[in-house]
């Protein structure tokens, strides 16, 4: 295990620096050249050039690469074309503290009411309640976000009144509780039936059997065995399942008006403003890349018999 | 094999074996049906659909379900049942060309080459999938679309500017085009690495052995021998890979960056009444029956094709249950 977390953790600057590359040269060579985006109709020749030595433009790829590779280590993504003068991180930085709040929210959702769901309907198997659970995890898994969020938007803030349909004040706002909600939905039928899964694959194990054999309380066997054991396979999805989110959030955010990177990002496709559009790749990426190590040691960490194997 | 066939009680081969298993599932029965129904809907749309899509009628505007227009008409006054059999045909399309190309094309192929030729060829395409992998496929399809789009369109115009041949730019090809090779990333790698797990464990077997030593080539030994033992989780694979393939067409028509108006698709025809900013929801207060007909459309896609993948997961692969 620990050779396979040494492998892992060599072959993730290889992953980050041919990701960095991969989005260099679709931002390089996207369509349109930005320095007519960034002038505009004051476009004349003089100042086209002007403008092109002034951000590196006429340096080899090569350097030009080095030095985007440099600059993003150290934070830094340039200065965005669209909004003259700012640089991407400052523009950057709120949108993303915003967006992770919504992904918070989302995420306790989706595990908090998913986990548990599973859970129980694994434990009351032969039951109605688990084919019900099951049935209904797949409804579930088959609504994209764009159904969910109107849906949402015209019954609790349009029919009942209970929030406003739109608009952002932080984690703590009433007007979080639809959009978290939102994310959060389609992940609960994944994390729904994993846990299933994977508390059917532990109750059929000898261990359960010889705690309930020995006089444990039923109770007992759930929580500390079954459960804790259960929970391990979840570990690897979250890791997945924030990827997953990526694309949820990204309508979320549109449709409920939330300033997050999603709406920011589409804007900036939109707008060809590529060095937002980079910076958005290339922390899309890295963060998945880590949140995936991550998930692989914390898995050895809670697993002895992965550590030890 | 064609002697056992013409016997009252033929040994069976497994693939019709799953089927049978397949066709008792009555869910899996009607969820099938439900997607045949729709799919000849949309490829037949243009007997199927009563109206143009494309006509408007700016007296008849947002009106409700009509004898003249069953499910009522949208902001331009254009018939919404008509616009969605032909989104369903968007649909249709996309996914045909993105399952066609990515998943069994590209996937099967590299999955195959990769599992039998191991070592070098085997890490170079494992790792190059990871590093496609390793970006948000989100975000990944919508920088594709994004800026695939203009250089595509270039190109094909500089086509019909040598050959003479018009209209490919407003026939709608490209958009076609664009937003199959925009969903590349998604369907290839899930596809190349289930059928690289296959091949590799059943490279081991004996028949493959026996296939060599009677001097079968590489191609039909990969071919003719290890392909027809893979089609099972292939087939049930590219069921679950075709709801999130047209998952994912209407997700980019509802950003405004898959099929481009007027032709109509299901993810333009939502965005045209949530809106795709703040504060847009007014037609959503006034007018939500607009948003039935395309959302049941959807949601019934995806639904069903998952539904299928269930079941034919449990009928190919019985002893995963």
């Amino acid at each position: 295990m620990l050779i396979y977390i040494a492998r892992r953790l060599l072959w993730t600057p290889v992953l980050l620096v041919s990701a960095s590359l991969f989005v260099f040269v679709l931002g390089r060579f996207g369509p349109g050249d930005p320095v007519e985006v960034a002038l505009g109709q004051h476009y004349t020749p003089e100042a086209a050039s002007r403008l092109r030595e002034q951000r590196g433009l006429d340096d080899p790829v090569a350097v030009q690469y080095g030095r985007y590779v440099w600059n993003a280590a150290h934070g830094d993504f340039g200065t965005s074309y669209r909004y003259q003068g700012k640089s991407v991180s400052s523009l950057l930085g709120p949108k993303l503290w915003v967006s992770a709040q919504l992904f918070l929210a989302g995420m306790l959702i989706t595990v908090s009411i998913g986990v548990p769901i599973g859970f129980y309907a694994a434990l009351r198997q032969g039951s109605w309640i688990d084919p019900a659970v099951v049935g209904a995890a797949l409804v579930l898994y088959a609504l994209p976000i764009f159904i969910v969020a109107p849906v949402l938007i015209m019954v609790f803030a349009l029919w009942l009144g209970f929030v406003p349909t739109s608009g952002w004040g932080g984690f703590f706002d009433k007007r979080m509780i639809l959009p978290a909600v939102t994310i959060g939905v389609p992940g609960i039928a994944v994390f729904a039936r994993l846990m299933r899964a994977s508390t059917l694959d532990v109750l059929g194990q000898d261990f359960i059997r010889t705690a309930r054999a020995k006089g444990l309380r039923e109770r007992v066997v759930n929580t500390r065995h079954t459960a804790r054991n259960a929970l391990i396979p979840i570990l690897t999805i979250l890791g997945f399942s924030l990827a997953g989110m990526l694309g949820g959030a990204l309508i979320t955010e549109l449709i409920y008006g939330i300033p997050g990177v999603g709406s920011f990002s589409l804007d900036a496709i939109f707008q060809r403003d590529y060095p937002v559009i980079t910076a958005l790749a290339l922390i899309g990426a890295t963060s998945l890349v880590v949140a995936n190590l991550v998930v692989d040691i914390l898995y050895a960490a809670v697993d002895p018999r992965i550590r030890y194997s | 094999m064609t002697a056992a066939t013409t016997d009252p009680a033929p040994p069976q081969s497994p693939f019709r074996r799953a089927v049978q298993r397949l066709v008792r599932k009555k869910v899996a029965m009607v969820a099938l049906a439900i997607i045949v129904l729709l799919y000849l809907a949309g490829i037949f749309a243009p007997l199927v659909a009563p109206h143009d899509y494309n006509e408007t009628n700016l007296r008849r505007v947002r009106q409700g379900p009509s004898a003249e227009n069953w499910l009522g008409t949208d902001s331009l006054g254009r018939d919404i049942l008509s616009r969605v059999i032909w989104g369903i045909q968007t649909t249709v399309i996309v996914t045909g060309i993105g399952l066609a190309t990515g998943s069994l094309l590209l996937g099967v192929t590299l999955g195959l080459i990769a599992g039998f030729r191991g070592g070098f060829v085997d890490t170079l395409i494992m790792r190059f999938g990871e590093i496609v992998a390793s970006f948000p496929d989100v975000l990944l399809i919508i920088l594709l679309a994004a800026t695939l789009r203009p250089r595509i369109v270039e190109t094909v115009r500089g086509i019909e500017d040598f050959t003479g041949i018009s209209g490919l730019v407003s026939s709608g090809v490209v958009d076609y085009f664009v937003v199959g090779v925009a969903l590349l990333p998604l369907s290839w790698f899930g596809m190349m690495r289930l059928v690289r797990g296959q091949v590799l464990f059943l490279g081991k077997m004996p028949f493959v052995d026996a296939a060599r030593a009677l001097g079968v080539s590489t191609r039909r030994i990969l071919f003719v021998h290890l392909l027809p033992n893979t089609l099972g989780p292939i087939i049930v694979s590219a069921s679950f890979g075709l709801g999130a393939v047209a998952g994912s067409e209407i997700f980019l028509s509802f950003l405004g960056l898959g099929v481009q108006p007027p032709r109509p698709s299901l993810g333009a025809m939502i965005a045209d009444v949530t809106g795709r900013g703040a504060g847009s929801v007014s037609v959503l207060r006034n007018h939500p029956e607009q948003l039935l007909a395309p959302i049941v459309v959807v949601w019934l896609l995806i639904f069903c094709w998952n539904l299928l993948g269930d079941a034919l997961n449990d009928a190919f692969n019985p002893r995963t249950r």
